[in-house]
């Protein structure tokens, strides 16, 4: 069949009318977006390019897109001068554990606010709602104090805990639960399903674009914090990629070369998350107009 | 056969199991409920809630930390009244907001709508105008202080080509009359995306027919701009706004990496001060009612925010 229709469109091909000229307007659309897109790639694209360069030619003008010699030890120079391994592990690992602690709890607990009926539902919830608004900086020195006071001070915890129990999340999750039909809940209590089961085996498999989103503002924010990290973690072999990386700036001022790759570097893994789990991440703003 | 038998069970199981009250059956509920809420409710209540509340209390105490906390009552308040560094910093955030917050909302609108209709490689320039938001504040705010390195970066060199005077060429982050604006534009610059995609989002919101009808009485692409789209976005522009002013009064991370708030105090804002009273002066109660002018200002336009959709719906 589709052999057939592909055919008919080679032959018909020619017999079309030939492509339009290209009207002004439309050239001078292409123009802006061009322009504008060049705008914000651009710096992205000389620290790649200066990634690959000796110090004294990051700064050559007019300036050189593609090195002559692409440097690339600087990306081995790197791993070696600062602790970057480290660094990148220990992000990761706050990530990770913050991600799946916010899914878990958000997902879970807006089960109960969407969906099932208790005293003083309603107020709780307006207490989560109420906070949203509170900037995190009102409260980050009483936050900072009681984790000294619990001596959580120069640890992992203090930046798990601070981060992965957030009433946004529990917004959203409860949003998109809203529109799932109670009709699905009831039938699976008349099934016998406990509570606990309709959330594990109708509520998440159904909630994955909500939980995608979830996902990735919660890795994007925890990854790029750079606040947080700052005010709670003092000892090196803490540190997270954002830390190590201003650090490793203000240590080796000069060499431009190396803190492009280091850079660069940090980039990546956000690239990654972003470039796979985009769809998710632009509906997820669309639809709720937040961030984490 | 099995599946009969496990059927069978079940029914059998259901019927011998004991009859509750209605009482009881609306007590277990509820703590299944608060079984559900707890993991995330008892984290919120002990390192959001409290802490927030602590927030209010220490704004009227003197505290460094480790001494003795003392009551304050309202010498916080009148410390506000005599501190220059935070008349600048609430002047500095002020006019941040007033000029970050306009240059964003045109930029993303004027992006949206570029980006909206049939253009080749659409989620490309979609994707590349959004990466600048997901990125890394460090690893950018890097970027943009050797570009706009005032001796050697690239932007004053092609500003130099263009055959600006060496002696008028901008010290951009080094210059007291240019640090805010440098610092804006890389707020704008790292946020269009963002905004953007709200924008598109408002975009698809449009009926199709309001611009079939333009068309047919002759109006040109300006026209439709001006007299549907903009009209037409309203409560998206409106909902975008307050946003971008709460996020602008919150402004910190870029001005720490670009300026440090200098030069001078050109650039120090409300949660820079915080940070320096907090984690440099470890003034504690005066930092906290610092953070109450700043929660007071949120507060306010969350709450006007609230007033006008209430009203428009």
């Amino acid at each position: 069949m589709s052999t057939t229709a592909d055919t008919a469109a080679t032959v018909r091909r020619p017999t079309r009318p030939r492509r339009r000229r290209i009207k002004p307007g439309r050239l001078a659309l292409y123009a802006g977006i061009l322009v504008i897109t060049a705008i914000m790639v651009l710096p992205f694209i000389w620290m790649l390019s200066a990634s690959l360069k000796l110090d004294r030619e990051v700064f050559a003008f007019p300036i050189q897109w593609i090195p002559e010699a692409p440097r690339w030890q600087n990306f081995v120079d790197i791993w070696q001068m600062i602790p970057l391994a480290t660094f990148v592990y220990n992000t990761a690992k706050i990530t990770v554990i913050v991600t799946l602690l916010q899914l878990f709890t958000s997902s879970f607990a807006a089960y109960a606010f969407a969906k099932l009926d208790f005293p003083y539902r309603n107020v709780l919830f307006l207490g989560y709602i109420a906070t949203i608004a509170v900037p995190w900086h009102v409260y980050m020195l009483p936050q900072f104090l009681m984790m000294r006071e619990f001596g959580l001070n120069n640890t992992h915890m203090a930046l798990i805990f601070l981060q992965a129990f957030t009433a946004f999340g529990v917004f959203l999750m409860r949003q998109f639960y809203m529109s799932i039909p109670d009709e699905l809940c009831e039938a699976a209590r008349i099934d016998g399903m406990s509570e606990y089961q309709i959330w594990w085996r109708i509520m998440l498999p159904l909630s994955k674009p909500a939980l995608s989103t979830l996902c990735i503002f919660t890795f994007v924010a925890t990854w790029n914090d750079f606040l947080g990290p700052m005010i709670y973690l003092t000892e090196t072999e803490l540190k997270t990629i954002q830390i190590g990386l201003r650090m490793f700036i203000s240590e080796y001022s000069t060499e431009y070369g190396l803190i492009m790759a280091a850079s660069v570097v940090s980039l990546i893994p956000v690239l990654i998350v972003f470039l796979s789990l985009q769809r998710f991440f632009v509906e997820g703003i669309a639809s709720t107009g937040l961030k984490g | 056969m099995s599946s009969a038998d496990t059927d069978l069970e079940v029914a059998v199981k259901q019927a011998q199991r004991p009859l509750l009250t209605r009482a009881q059956r609306k007590r277990r509920a509820s703590l299944v409920a608060y079984s559900f809420i707890a993991p995330n409710f008892l984290g919120f209540v002990i390192f959001t809630l409290g802490p927030i509340c602590a927030a209010f209390a220490l704004a009227f105490m003197h505290w460094d930390g480790n001494n003795p906390i003392e009551w304050a009552g309202l010498d916080n308040l009148f410390k506000l009244f005599e501190d220059r560094a935070f008349k600048a910093a609430l002047w500095n955030t002020i006019v941040y907001t007033v000029f970050s917050v306009p240059l964003t909302l045109a930029a993303a609108l004027g992006v949206a709508v570029l980006l909206n209709g049939k253009i080749r490689g659409r989620n490309f320039f979609r994707t590349a105008m959004f990466f600048p938001y997901v990125a890394s504040l460090v690893a950018v705010a890097v970027v943009w202080n050797m570009l706009f390195n005032p001796a050697m970066g690239p932007v004053n060199m092609i500003l130099y080509t263009l055959g600006v005077d060496p002696s008028n060429l901008p010290g951009w982050a080094a210059d007291r009359n240019y640090a805010m604006a440098t610092v804006i534009l890389f707020g704008v610059w790292k946020d269009l995306g963002y905004f953007m995609v709200i924008y598109l989002a408002g975009l698809q919101g449009i009926p199709r027919e309001l611009y079939e009808a333009a068309d047919i009485d002759g109006a040109n692409s300006w026209q439709k701009f001006w007299r549907i789209t903009v009209p037409q976005l309203a409560p998206t522009t409106f909902f975008v706004t307050v946003i971008m002013t709460i996020q602008s009064f919150k402004v910190f991370d870029q001005i720490f990496m670009i300026t440090q708030g200098g030069p001078g105090t050109s650039t120090l804002v409300l949660v820079y001060h915080i940070y320096n009273e907090s984690f440099v002066s470890w003034d504690l109660g005066y930092a906290s009612m610092v953070a109450m002018v700043l929660f007071l200002i949120v507060l306010t336009v969350t709450v006007i925010q609230f007033r006008f959709t209430r009203e428009t719906d």
